[in-house]
């Protein structure tokens, strides 16, 4: 019996990749760039779920990594030649080459983005949930402005454009077809390292650090190393989710990357599930559509929704948040499982007792 | 340069004062809520603006302004009240970010349904203050700001006079030291909660009412003022009322005096500038001013 | 007349079951004592008196349930709870917390009268109405809470664990106290403990509780010379 769980998951997995892969067949070009941002939020989401639903760390701001993911790629992509040309004059030693194409700038945002996050999160241990919550809150508020006052580098609020992307190798596949292979290439490929860090060293010690610290700590779990190190990995996952944004929209713009995002992120993390991959896939499918239904409720009809998807939008949140306060994946979790467990029984109470069965002390 | 003169000095400390005492009183309330529930109110705000539209709506139809003033605070405090009863509640027993999620919820449902009654266009606030200043020697002191700070104050010190010195006060506190022993006792606890949130929401719409007249009434006159009244719960301490309210007045005065005599940080980076502050005061005293350190008993 | 009924209490949290079965009696103007080892049911069977625990099965206090009341109306109706680890709101000072005592029953100008009376059994409490009790020692915030739950005149003193990280001498006057209000106020008291030894010499009678049911029951004298509970529970 053991082998049919196993079975079942390796079959769900391969039918989720199967749709995967099987969309660009049935979808317009539309819909397949939206599927393309699915992607982007996957990996976001994933990075914000090893901060939050692993190691118990509070993001308001997670999208501001994503934003700064975007500008490395941005820079590296243009090159000093390309910033040049824009009339913008960026210092010297900043190490941008003469132009690279998106796909290798991926790795190198995702880095740039960690080297950010952890630096983030070395001071951010002192602080305590609240505490926590309101530094993320403060740096997603002041990216954008900073990206406007060094306008020499990042263009200012004009933004950059980029160039556009095309299909390697004359592939004979659209261009949007190319970007949505690419985009779930590397959300699998993050998907994979994700997985392999939660059921790693590192992300079992976070979530012991997560469920009992001082126990953890005890048992010679160092609080500090880990936690930064997970504040670290988020933002890398972030900062290549940011690099695959920039690369399909062909644009930066600090107004790109306002606090919204950030805390629709949390929100779109805790809808679908923190703390397993699949809970970050329906994430990241809510963090896409659930905006766009909201705008155009499909049951509700008159002015309603139309002068209001903000409310529409906020009753959804509180209304899931009562029916499935773990997420969808929680409540799919608890839906099916007395199909997949067995009940173990509990031993009954017996009469025997260390005095044997008669209950009054007789002198 | 700075141009300093000890009067202009003196006025836009108390202009900051009376910025602050709307932060103060915004702050008092997100610890109120937090001390009693152990929940942060991001919707503190926008509640406080719903409030306010409130009012307005009341003063529309014809109610002149303290009537109307005192007729929300009792609409504020029933509709805390039952929030937290029938939404708040619920999510007690349940996981710590489900009620983060119900509460930006709540945000964004109370800053779109305002804007969906009420109009999304900027409306004029009615100040029950004279617009007027008083001249001490050199210095020119607005009423406005002045009766800003009075009622915020006002409103603060009734509060405080209420939780220490008569009984449902202090079986509010008891219940937030310890919720079991006071059902031991007696208390009827989800009361307890319930007047939390209804004091709060009365604290809300003081603020909100009282921002109003120099913001301007829109769906998101609040947003920055929530922003700012985390800022200095945290920095005072989020668990320490004293903490919100000194935090809050101290916030108000710093960002005026900022504002007007460093030159480089314009008015976008004020508040960037002041997360700064309070985030360099975090590291060094990360419980805040007047919170209590957390001591770990292995 | 019995004061406190149980029988055949069922207690669970959540999907685990604490109590199988309890039955026990304590007549007015008692010391019971219930023993047993640690996550036999003793703490769960004082909750399930007072309601913070879903229980089943029948409660009795004064002949009338308390099936459909919660911990508020079992202080109301005059049962007193000093819960494990004492309970006290130790950011109040002392007298705040007779003040909570007071809270459901007891109006303005009587607490005068009834903190007095309470007082003149912890009378070094007078000098120190003013100090924060949770920088009170242990044994101080062990009175306190007893001196809490007094204030309200009950009828039942529900203590659990009183004695629990406190020193012999000091554990030795708080049962002296005990005895004494069991005496003066007319108190019944029903008390659980580990030390077996301490509880039998302080009761009337006891119920030693094992997985969650009563195993033996009888006077102390009775328990003193069970074989098994002096194997078990007293050591020799």
């Amino acid at each position: 019996m053991r082998y049919a769980g196993l079975a079942l998951k390796l079959a769900l997995l391969a039918f989720v990749v199967g749709l995967i892969a099987l969309v660009p067949r049935f979808a317009s070009e539309f819909r397949l760039s939206q599927f393309t941002f699915v992607a982007v939020y996957f990996i976001a989401l994933a990075g914000l779920n090893v901060l939050t639903g692993v190691s118990g760390q509070i993001s308001l701001g997670h999208f501001a990594f994503v934003g700064v993911g975007a500008y490395t790629a941005a820079l590296l992509m243009l090159g000093r030649s390309g910033l040049e040309s824009y009339g913008l004059d960026p210092p010297g030693w900043l190490p941008l080459g003469d132009g690279m194409r998106g796909v290798f700038t991926i790795p190198l945002a995702g880095l740039v983005a960690g080297a950010f996050g952890y630096a983030f999160g070395l001071p951010a241990q002192r602080l305590a949930g609240v505490s926590l919550a309101l530094a993320t809150f403060a740096f997603a508020v002041s990216l954008p402005l900073v990206a406007k006052r060094f306008d020499d580098v990042t263009g200012g609020g004009g933004g950059l454009a980029l160039p556009l992307p095309e299909t390697p190798f004359g592939w004979d596949v659209s261009t949007r077809h190319w970007l949505y292979y690419e985009a779930w290439v590397t959300a699998g490929v993050i998907a994979v390292i994700a997985w392999l860090f939660l059921r790693g060293r590192a992300g079992r010690a976070l979530a012991a650090l997560r469920d009992g610290e001082i126990a953890a700590v005890s048992a010679g779990v160092n609080p500090t190393t880990y936690k930064t190190f997970a504040f670290g990995v988020s933002a890398a996952f972030a900062g290549v989710a940011g690099a695959i944004f920039a690369i399909e929209v062909a644009y930066v713009n600090p107004d790109t990357f306002p606090l919204s995002q950030s805390i629709l992120m949390l929100a779109s993390l805790v809808l679908g599930g923190m703390g397993s991959l699949y809970g970050v896939l329906l994430g990241a499918l809510i963090m896409q559509f659930l905006p766009v239904y909201a705008q155009t409720p499909p049951l509700l009809h008159g002015s309603f929704s139309k002068e209001s998807p903000a409310v529409v939008f906020g009753v959804i949140l509180i209304v899931i948040m009562f029916v499935a306060p773990d997420g969808l994946v929680g409540l799919l979790r608890r839906v099916l499982r007395p199909m997949m467990v067995r009940l173990r029984r509990h031993p009954a109470a017996t009469d025997e007792t260390t005095f044997g069965t008669s209950r009054r002390a007789e002198t | 340069m700075l141009a300093f003169q000890s009067a202009e000095f003196v006025q836009q400390i108390v202009s900051g004062l009376a910025t602050g005492s709307i932060f103060a009183s915004l702050a008092l309330a997100l610890v109120l809520i937090y001390r009693s529930t152990n929940v942060v109110n991001f919707a503190q705000g926008e509640m406080a603006m719903f409030t306010t539209y409130v009012a307005w709506a009341l003063m529309d139809r014809g109610l002149s302004y303290w009537p109307a003033f005192v007729l929300t605070l009792l609409i504020a405090f029933a509709g805390g009240a039952t929030l937290e009863r029938t939404i708040i509640r619920p999510f007690e027993r349940k996981p710590p970010l489900a009620i983060v999620i119900v509460t930006i919820g709540l945000l964004i449902t109370f800053n779109g349904a305002a804007g969906w009654i009420w109009g999304a266009e900027v409306k004029p606030f009615d100040s029950p203050f004279p617009n007027t200043t008083w001249e001490i020697g050199d210095v020119a002191i607005s009423s406005q700001d002045v009766g800003v700070f009075c009622v915020c104050i006002v409103t603060v010190l009734a509060l405080w006079a209420f939780f220490n010195l008569t009984s449902l006060g202090l079986a509010m506190r008891a219940t937030a030291i310890n919720p079991t022993a006071s059902r031991l006792v007696g208390v009827r606890v989800g009361w307890m909660l319930a007047l939390g949130w209804g004091l709060a929401a009365v604290l809300g719409a003081v603020a909100g009412m009282m921002a109003a007249p120099t913001v301007f009434l829109d769906p998101n006159m609040m947003l920055v003022v929530l922003i700012y009244a985390f800022a200095a719960a945290v920095l005072g301490g989020i668990d320490s009322p004293v903490g919100a309210v000194v935090g809050g007045l101290t916030l108000g005065v710093v960002l005026n005096l900022i504002g007007r005599y460093v030159e480089f940080i314009g008015p976008e980076l004020r508040l960037p500038t002041a997360l700064l502050i309070l985030l360099a005061v975090l590291l060094i005293r990360p419980q805040g001013l007047f919170g209590h350190a957390v001591v770990r008993r292995v | 007349m019995a004061l406190l009924e149980l029988r055949d209490v069922r207690a669970r949290y959540g999907a685990i079951a604490a109590l199988h079965g309890v039955s026990l009696t304590v007549e007015q103007g008692q010391v019971v004592a219930l023993l047993g080892a640690n996550g036999a049911g003793k703490t769960t069977t004082l909750r399930a008196v007072s309601g913070l625990v879903r229980r089943y099965g029948e409660i009795r206090f004064d002949s009338r349930s308390l099936l459909r009341c919660g911990p508020e109306s079992a202080a109301r109706r005059g049962i007193a709870h000093v819960p494990e680890g004492r309970g006290i709101f130790d950011e109040l000072s002392v007298w705040d917390n007779l003040r909570m005592g007071a809270y459901a029953s007891i109006s303005r100008r009587e607490l005068k009268r009834e903190s007095d009376r309470v007082l003149g059994y912890f009378p070094w409490m007078r000098d120190r109405l003013r100090q924060q009790s949770g920088t009170l020692s242990g044994g101080e915030q062990q009175m306190l809470a007893l001196a809490r739950a007094m204030v309200s005149r009950p009828r039942l003193l529900m203590l659990d664990e009183p004695s629990l990280g406190l020193a012999p001498l000091v554990v030795q006057e708080l049962f002296r106290i005990v005895a004494l209000l069991n005496k003066e106020e007319e108190l019944t008291v029903l008390v659980v403990e580990q030390n077996a030894e301490l509880a039998l010499a302080a009761s009337d009678y006891a119920y030693v509780l094992e997985v969650g049911h009563v195993a033996v029951e009888g006077t102390s004298d009775e328990l003193r010379a069970h074989e098994g509970v002096r194997k078990s529970y007293l050591g020799y």
